[in-house]
């Protein structure tokens, strides 16, 4: 009996807490971007003159969940051709990594601790490595089609997901110079002292490193767009030369855990520009009506406006060709991003202040 | 203590498994999806080990680039399978033999025949206590091997301008886009205005107002 | 660490700094058929500065970093070797790269960039640093020998080299873990006190270990039975990359097992030396016989070079410091023979292009009477005839072996080296007294200068201030190692 107790204290009660806390996390996650998916289409419509989805509950707030009802009650086709077990792998894969990263992102801090599921020492890779294993949902769906558009779909996204990896690396290196720690909490505590306060400011949007890392942040948004495979680099799915890329041969669920994986690969990364350059939960200034708002309601704000940063260049520019985007990723992004890693370590070096 | 030992079987199992399915899968791509999983497997014993940043950089650099390049190339090839399996029987009994000479001789140093018992204890460099293991490598990275570090980075840069210099290839007569070509031209250079007479027509001028694409 | 405590690696860093400039230089020229010719040149000036601050260098050794790099009068007289060698094989590429259009920066930084490895090898004292040496020059050496890459021979050779060397590096990596399990240490002063030690004595893994690093350098060099590479690759290869092929990569392979030999395991030397022993005998054999039935004169000097692989094998088996002395004098020599014989067959060019077969050569005294004359030389040097200097390097190493009472591989060097002169003699009788094949272009200034010097140096070995220096130089660091 003691054993018992002892074993289910240790082991299946620690279980229990952290399932249930997952359980919660991904369901306001999996609401917050469905809102976020109207949100997206919302200022799509506003900018091409639209009204956007208005139909479905009050100003079209339950539109996603109709489309999830949509996609989930019609039947799923497999192509006869197809190789069945990884047709059906790769969606999973890709909404699977996707919700994965969300293990290490922190949204808060405070006297009950980090509101984090796993407060990992390396969590900056993590991310990292778990946003580059997207592209084996796209290269398997791809494959496992057997079709002509959706493999091409495949071979650009494997290409484009490669290469932008590498300046997201260098960014990261960037970042990770300035804090000393890959840690993410650690990312957004460092940004409490900065170049605002060495100038005798409480601490504020100033400090944060957007501001001292402003080539790097720039770099950042838009290799992330290139890596989600958002426009104006959304040649894997490019509808006026592949249809929909890797996605032509999917419906029903498969369909949606594409669309799923892609929108939280998204909203990860607007986390992570969050936590990299706009300071995390902090709040603009550390003044008395600032901090009386949480901290995880600025980090809602702040993701919502990267997010509204991706729909705006979503909506304003065009496509990219493909060679346009090879030359962008490697001769202009990652010379950039290399000088870039150079400099900040020089500069620390030299000059010792993060 | 259990749960680790419990993960450890799972992770190794799993990586054997699927180490073995690699080599047994028939789909050339089934093959790199299941070394994919061993990668993964593998990683996780490095998380078991405490070495998490050797863990990240092992799914960042062989899942996330190197095994995309692997699974690229061989979705892109027609890889005749039925021909390598016959040459697989026939130099079986040899890869067998070598095989087991490898594996007798690993059975060797790690068994019996031990010089220095313990040597995993004593590590050429001792772990500063308390600090990341990312910080404990780069330590001595920068420190004490910098010379084979700087050294490893030749390496690459060799293959590098091997790859180039053997693949590259000029065609003539490619247009090529010059972006800060397009970037520098002006209203002035770009167009031109034309007074149209009413009711009449303007042929163009034979030439065309805009800065021609440069051919390389 | 500051920079000045780096000073033993200046010519190290001088080559590798010249091939990340010169890269850049290239990268950023226009380009053309022929733009590698002043990167070449001031890859030449980079190596020439590299060898100068060799000499200026204490003679003292040093080692860097925890013992993985050691300069001393070995290493400087090896890499003073490399770096010529290097020099002069990438003086020759120019003129013959030209007539191809393939004249292109990249070669000169990639042999700037194998030059690095082989220094690096010559001054590994760790066997991480021994492999990165090995593994950067022969990446670099892959890639030049398939430099022509729309020649299909050249491609072959390229492919060839790299699937067998890349077999080599991994018995190699074998050896060198079996090495660190027993050991517990990659260093070689440390792996040398405990291959020393009453409990290392005759145990098998450590055995096992040397045997397979022992197989992975004998690739490098060419030694039988890991020579089958070598004759395809020196033919496949463009010949200015052959004549590099045959100098430089073997001293620097030369050097590393000495280094791993007599630096790493001077506790095993009943062990290694049954090992080089054989590998002498057999190379010198081998060599010997293999190339009498050659046409081709490419193919000819890589059977050649096997052979004289073999005879410095001698010189190390011996284990003493007149065996190390004649390895050096021997590899100096070699280079100098070896360098100046391609210089002529890189002059046997008719109006079609080049030509590499025997036959060609026939009646060159008839209307090209210097380089036949400098070819004879070259020959009867490479076959050992005395007063020229090609007698004297074989001399030192069969003297050495002697002194060891290693009888056997004396008489069968001396053996060989009759057989040999049979088929060096044939080229010297087809040059004069065959009937004449249709004339050369005439011979160019760069090949001309190389076989000037070659012939002098051969000729006038004997006299003090030639062959002194060299043989005092060889003396001295012969000391380095501990017998």
């Amino acid at each position: 009996m003691q054993a018992a107790a002892q074993i289910f204290s240790d082991y299946i009660l620690p279980l229990l807490i952290l399932a249930g806390l997952s359980a919660v996390l991904l369901g306001l996650l999996l609401v917050i971007i469905a809102f976020l998916l109207l949100f997206d289409r919302k200022v799509w419509a506003a900018v091409q003159l639209r009204r956007g989805p208005n139909v479905v509950g009050p100003f079209g707030l339950l539109q996603s969940f109709a489309d999830l009802l949509k996609f989930v009650l019609k039947e799923p086709l497999i192509p006869a051709g197809a190789d069945k077990a990884v047709f059906l792998l790769a969606p999973l894969a890709t909404a699977l990594f996707a919700l994965s990263a969300w293990a290490v992102i922190p949204v808060n801090e405070g006297w009950y601790g980090k509101w984090v599921m796993s407060d990992l020492n390396v969590g900056m890779l993590y991310v990292l490595a778990v946003s580059s294993l997207g592209v084996y949902g796209i290269i398997m769906g791809g494959w496992a089609s057997n079709s002509k558009y959706p493999f091409m779909g495949a071979l650009r996204s494997a290409a484009q997901m490669v290469s932008y990896e590498v300046s997201i690396g260098f960014v990261i290196i960037c970042v990770l110079l300035c804090v000393g720690s890959l840690n993410l909490t650690d990312v957004v505590n460092a940004q409490k002292s900065g170049l605002g306060t060495k100038a005798g400011l409480p601490s504020t949007l100033l400090d944060w490193y957007w501001l001292p890392l402003f080539p790097m942040f720039v770099v950042f948004f838009i290799s992330a767009l290139a890596e989600t495979n958002r426009p104006p680099f959304d040649l894997p799915e490019a509808e006026s030369e592949l249809v929909a890329g890797f996605m032509v041969e999917y419906s029903s669920t498969p369909y949606l855990l594409f669309m799923l994986g892609e929108y939280v690969a998204i909203v990860t990364m607007c986390a992570m520009t969050t936590i990299l350059f706009l300071g995390g939960w902090l709040p603009p200034a550390n003044v008395a009506p600032f901090t009386w708002i949480p901290g995880v309601i600025w980090f809602l704000i702040k993701v919502t406006f990267v997010f509204f940063m991706f729909a705006m260049v979503k909506a304003i520019v065009p496509r990219y060709r493909y060679d346009q985007l090879m030359r962008l990723g490697w001769k202009v992004f990652l010379p950039l991003s290399l000088a870039m890693v150079v400099l900040t370590a020089a500069f620390l070096q030299f000059v010792r202040y993060a | 203590m259990a749960l680790t030992a419990g993960f450890f079987y799972l992770f190794a199992t799993l990586a054997v498994f699927s180490a073995v399915m690699v080599i047994v899968a028939k789909n050339p791509v089934h093959a790199v999806l299941f070394l994919i999983l061993t990668f993964f497997n593998a990683a996780g014993l490095f998380i078991l080990l405490g070495a998490e940043f050797l863990a990240m950089l092992l799914i960042i650099v062989y899942v996330g680039a190197v095994s995309v390049l692997f699974l690229f190339v061989v979705m892109m090839l027609d890889v005749d399978f039925a021909e390598l399996r016959a040459g697989f029987i026939k130099n079986a009994p040899l890869g067998l033999m070598v095989g087991g000479i490898l594996v007798i001789e690993l059975i060797m140093v790690l068994g019996f025949q031990v010089l220095k018992p313990g040597i995993a204890a004593q590590a050429s460099v001792p772990i500063v206590p308390g600090a990341s293991n990312t910080a404990a490598l780069g330590r001595v990275l920068y420190t004490k091997y910098v010379y084979f570090f700087q050294g490893a980075g030749l390496i690459l840069l060799v293959a590098m301008i091997g790859a180039i210099v053997l693949t590259l290839r000029h065609k003539e007569g490619v247009k090529r886009q010059s972006i800060a070509a397009q970037n520098a031209r002006t209203p002035a250079t770009a167009m031109s205005v034309v007074k149209v007479p009413s009711g009449g027509s303007m042929i163009p001028d034979a030439k065309p107002a805009r800065v021609p694409e440069p051919v390389e | 660490m500051t920079l000045a405590s780096l000073s033993p690696l200046w010519p190290e860093l001088i080559v590798a700094g010249a091939a990340m400039l010169l890269l850049m230089v290239g990268v950023f020229r226009p380009e053309t058929d022929n733009d590698g010719e002043a990167v070449g040149w001031l890859a030449i000036l980079a190596l020439i500065g590299a060898g100068v601050v060799i000499i200026q260098q204490p003679t003292a050794s040093q080692t860097l970093f925890d013992n993985a790099f050691v300069i001393d009068g070995f290493g400087r007289f090896m890499k003073l070797l490399v770096l010529a060698g290097s020099a002069v094989a990438l003086l020759l590429a120019f003129d013959d790269f030209r007539d191809h259009k393939h004249m292109k920066f990249e070669y000169p930084v990639l042999i700037l960039l194998a030059t690095v490895g082989m220094m690096m090898m010559v001054s590994a004292s760790d066997l991480i640093s021994l492999y990165l040496g090995l593994e950067l020059q022969s990446l670099a050496l892959y890639v030049v020998a398939a430099f022509r890459r729309d020649d299909v021979r050249s491609s072959e050779a390229g492919l060839k080299y790299f699937v067998l060397g890349a077999l080599s590096s991994g018995m190699l990596l074998y050896g060198a873990s079996l090495v660190y399990g027993f050991t517990g240490s990659t260093s070689f002063p440390v792996i040398a006190g405990i291959a020393k030690s009453s409990v290392a004595a005759g145990n098998i893994g450590l055995i096992f270990g040397l045997v397979f690093l022992m197989v992975g350098i004998a690739f490098k060099i060419s030694a039988v039975p890991f020579h089958m590479w070598t004759p395809d690759v020196y033919e496949g290869a463009p010949t200015p990359v052959t004549a590099f092929f045959a100098a430089a990569p073997k001293i620097a392979a030369m050097a590393l097992l000495c280094r791993v030999t007599l630096g790493a395991f001077p506790g095993f030397t009943a062990q290694w030396q049954q090992i080089i022993v054989f590998l002498s005998l057999a190379s010198m054999l081998l060599g010997a016989f293999a190339a009498i039935g050659q046409t081709s004169i490419k193919r000819l000097m890589a059977y050649s070079s096997i052979a004289n692989v073999g005879f410095a094998l001698v010189g190390l088996s011996a284990h003493s410091a007149e065996g190390t002395q004649g390895v050096l004098i021997f590899m100096g020599v070699y280079l100098v023979m070896t360098l100046g014989v391609f210089a002529c067959i890189l002059s046997m060019r008719r109006q079609g292009g080049a030509v590499d077969t025997i036959d060609d050569l026939a009646g060159l005294s008839k209307h090209n009477l210097p380089m036949a004359m400098t070819l004879l030389v070259l020959m009867f040097s490479l076959a050992g005839i005395p007063p020229l200097a090609g007698f004297f390097s074989k001399w030192y190493v069969f003297l050495a072996a002697v002194n060891a009472n290693l009888w056997l591989l004396a008489v069968v060097g001396v053996l060989a080296s009759v057989v040999g002169a049979y088929y060096y003699l044939r080229i010297v009788k087809i040059m004069f007294f065959d009937d004449a094949a249709e004339p050369f272009l005439p011979v160019r200034a760069k090949a001309l200068a190389v076989m000037a010097v070659s012939v002098v140096f051969v000729l006038f070995f004997v006299l003090p201030f030639i062959g002194g220096p060299i043989v005092e130089a060889a003396t001295a660091a012969a000391k380095t190692f501990r017998y």
